[in-house]
């Protein structure tokens, strides 16, 4: 190809468009900025039904409608709506014959990570049918889902094949209404999975957004949507531990779970962004709103998260605990060196009678960077007999991070049961030494020590995730400690 | 001569604590050191194995090579071992994976082949019955929820796994019941080897009864102001730090 799709963008970006988008019906890009006809025009490039067109255009109107929120503990420069490209082609990774051809110090990074070989293959864009291994893990991966009645696919895909479904799901747990960045994402979503386990299915597998081939170009205005019906569970991964790279510097995904009577969701997420370089600059603003509907009787549903690398994380995944008995969870560790910013927690809503829910957040702060925990416990009157347990820990690594802990509770119901711990710590020399005397370098006993200290957020990811998470924070901690 | 110090001088914050100490202890040998509190026991032991934070001068050489500019971790690669007075747990860390990268390392540094999985199980399982510590107890993070007893047991237990050259071992029997001293005293007793020398740091003698030193050197005031045979333990147990006093008022 003489010129790359990417080149093309940046050329169209540069010119001025009088006349509108009609002579850009051909390409598959379209210039920056924000408007009804870019909505417009997002939706009959994917063809989507009316139903949906005018969904986005009600989310478009509200997001006008809206400033953005100032009151997280962090600070970026403004963002500039207009000068972002709200649809383009995935992204054109140059199209590599084998693994060799891969930048070696990528390579290395990979392998240090523990990433299986096909894997990098995909991450690296190694041409598809080069990779012969990896289409027939893929098929084989789908034929088994087909024979259990699993859905999963892209939300792209999802509005066409099962358009009853995705409408009778998309947005009930985060309305358009919900925020400022949830109303963005509602207008302009692209891509995103979908996931329907039907009732009394045990899900084979884990599912991961690996096994979407066309998950390579990660779109910046995801949207997630998993509904698991009575009886059934599924674990669901997203993100990968080898670096994200991206020139979208915004990310906000909205991630939608339902869990009806006895149906249970596990979301796992590891996740290593670009943290920009060494002074903060051109990271990943990674605004994300994730939230879980309990919606049945004895539902269940867990996010678990290891988080590292964005410039700025701002999300806090959440647990609406409507059914009786149901049960909610949030195991999170949350690290961040240099000058990154992390203000994340979660939110768990108390509604029916007899529900549980449990947060374990571990911060890691280290280098210059501040890591603030926010969570909120709500306890509705309706809740009765709820309980919360909540444990939120700070590491700090060097004398030059912060860490910062926000928790509220809003209880309305005097049978509620609500317990909250918090420590916060350094490593001592003490620990150190007694690690460095048994023939371990600081280096080594710095990351067993972290580990440690993280392991119980750790068990609760599935095992090939928890290796990978392990080694990713070793590696993450490099050069970060003061 | 397996471990050589020589004039080893070091002070904190403007303080001399070790003002001159010159030990020689011979491969295969036990040395005892006992002293007062405060006397610089516990100082020494922390600056043989690579303690950070003081200012030193002199020499130790491990094996004729002069170890004092080495980091914690080569001394300890290198076959020097240090059962701590008061050992730290590490919340989180298992006992079994800390300890096997620990003998890996040392393996590594020894030039042998690292332990697969496997063989450093049955490893683990022979090295814990000698001191009986329960395979529960191993499966936890390092000393979390030990109690003291434990706790020192899991330092010989780490020592036997380790093999070290020189084992430092800081007063051991420090909040040991008859029981429990006795379990330890057995356990390293088994590690004595002409291969291998300890130096058994003690207030009391107690622990000489069933640990019996070569040699008996006695600290006080940052020096080494007597050394003997095992009988000295005896008459100090009699006698008290005092008549070491009394009698270096009259030599002097």
């Amino acid at each position: 190809m003489a010129q790359s799709e990417q080149e093309l963008l940046e050329q169209l970006s540069e010119r001025a468009y009088p006349h509108g988008f009609e002579s850009d019906i051909e390409q598959e890009i379209i210039p920056k900025g924000l408007s009804e006809e870019t909505i417009r025009f997002i939706s009959q490039r994917k063809n989507e039904p009316e139903w949906l067109l005018q969904w986005r255009l009600k989310a478009y109107k509200h997001w006008l409608g809206l400033k953005e929120p100032k009151w997280p503990k962090l600070t970026y420069p403004p963002i500039d709506y207009q000068d972002i490209s709200y649809y383009a082609a995935p992204k054109s990774a140059p199209v590599l014959n084998s693994l060799d051809e891969l930048d070696p110090e990528i390579k290395s990074t990979y392998d240090r990570l523990g990433i299986p070989l096909e894997e990098q293959m995909m991450l690296a864009g190694v041409a598809v049918d080069a990779v012969l291994d990896s289409v027939s893990v893929v098929t084989t991966f789908k034929e088994k889902l087909a024979e259990k009645g699993v859905i999963f696919c892209s939300i792209s895909e999802a509005v066409h094949l099962y358009p009853e479904l995705v409408r009778a799901y998309l947005g009930t747990v985060v309305p358009f209404t919900d925020n400022f960045f949830a109303a963005l994402n509602s207008a302009v979503f692209t891509d995103g999975s979908f996931v329907f386990i039907p009732p009394g299915v045990h899900c084979p597998m884990e599912l991961s957004t690996y096994f979407r081939i066309n998950a390579r170009g990660t779109g910046q205005f995801e949207r997630t949507l998993i509904v698991a019906s009575e009886d059934s569970y599924v674990s669901y991964l997203e993100g990968c531990t080898a670096p994200k790279r991206d020139e979208n510097q915004l990310h906000a995904a909205v991630v939608e779970l339902v869990a009806m009577d006895r149906g249970e969701i596990k979301y796992s997420t590891v996740q290593n962004w670009y943290p920009g370089d060494k002074d903060g600059k051109g990271g990943i603003y990674n605004f994300v709103t994730k939230r879980g509907l309990c919606k049945g009787v004895s539902s269940k549903i867990s996010w678990t998260q290891v988080e590292t690398g964005s410039a700025i994380t701002w999300k806090y995944p959440s647990v609406v605990l409507q059914g009786d008995d149901s049960r909610g969870a949030f195991y999170s560790v949350a690290m961040t060196t240099h000058l990154q910013q992390a203000d994340t927690g979660t939110k768990m809503i108390h509604i029916g009678k007899n529900t549980q829910s449990r947060i374990v957040s571990k911060g890691i702060s280290a280098g210059r960077s501040q890591n603030s925990y926010r969570g909120l416990v709500k306890i509705r009157k309706s809740a009765l007999k709820a309980r919360n347990y909540s444990q939120c820990d700070s590491l700090l690594m060097g004398n030059r991070c912060g860490a910062h802990t926000f928790p509220y509770f809003e209880i309305h119901q005097p049978t509620a049961i609500v317990e909250h711990e918090a420590t916060t710590s350094k490593i001592a020399e003490d620990i150190l030494f007694y690690c460095t005397q048994r023939g371990l370098s600081r280096e080594s006993a710095i990351a067993m020590i972290v580990n440690g200290y993280a392991r119980e957020v750790l068990d609760h990811l599935p095992m090939e995730f928890a290796v990978e998470a392990r080694k990713l924070l070793a590696i993450s901690l490099e050069g970060s400690v003061g | 001569m397996l471990l050589e110090i020589e004039n080893l001088r070091a002070s904190i914050e403007g303080k001399e604590i070790l003002k001159g100490i010159n030990l020689n202890i011979p491969s295969g040998e036990v040395h005892a050191i006992m002293g007062p509190n405060g006397s610089g026991k516990s100082t020494l032991s922390s600056i043989i194995a690579g303690k950070d934070g003081y200012d030193i001068s002199g020499s130790i050489r491990l094996d004729g090579q002069e170890i004092l500019d080495w980091e914690p971790e080569i001394r300890s690669r290198a076959g020097i071992f240090l059962a701590f007075q008061y050992p730290v747990e590490l919340p989180g860390v298992g006992l079994s994976s800390f300890l096997r990268a620990c003998v890996n390392e040392r393996r590594k540094y020894l030039g042998e082949p690292e332990l697969d999985a496997s063989a450093f199980l049955a490893l683990m399982r022979e090295k814990a019955a000698m001191v009986e510590l329960s395979q529960e107890l191993i499966r936890r993070p390092v000393n979390q929820g030990f109690s003291g007893g434990e706790k020192k047991r899991n330092e010989i237990f780490q020592m036997a796994m380790l093999e070290p050259r020189m084992a430092i071992l800081d007063e051991t029997d420090s909040g040991l019941d008859i029981d429990a001293l006795r379990i330890v005293a057995e356990g390293v007793n088994k590690l004595r080897h002409a291969q291998r020398s300890m130096l058994v740091i003690t207030h009391y003698q107690r622990l000489l009864e069933y640990i019996i030193p070569d040699r008996v050197h006695v600290l006080m005031d940052g020096a080494i102001v007597m050394s003997g045979d095992r009988t000295l333990a005896l008459t100090l147990e009699e006698k008290g730090y005092d008549w070491i006093r009394a009698e270096q008022e009259v030599s002097s």
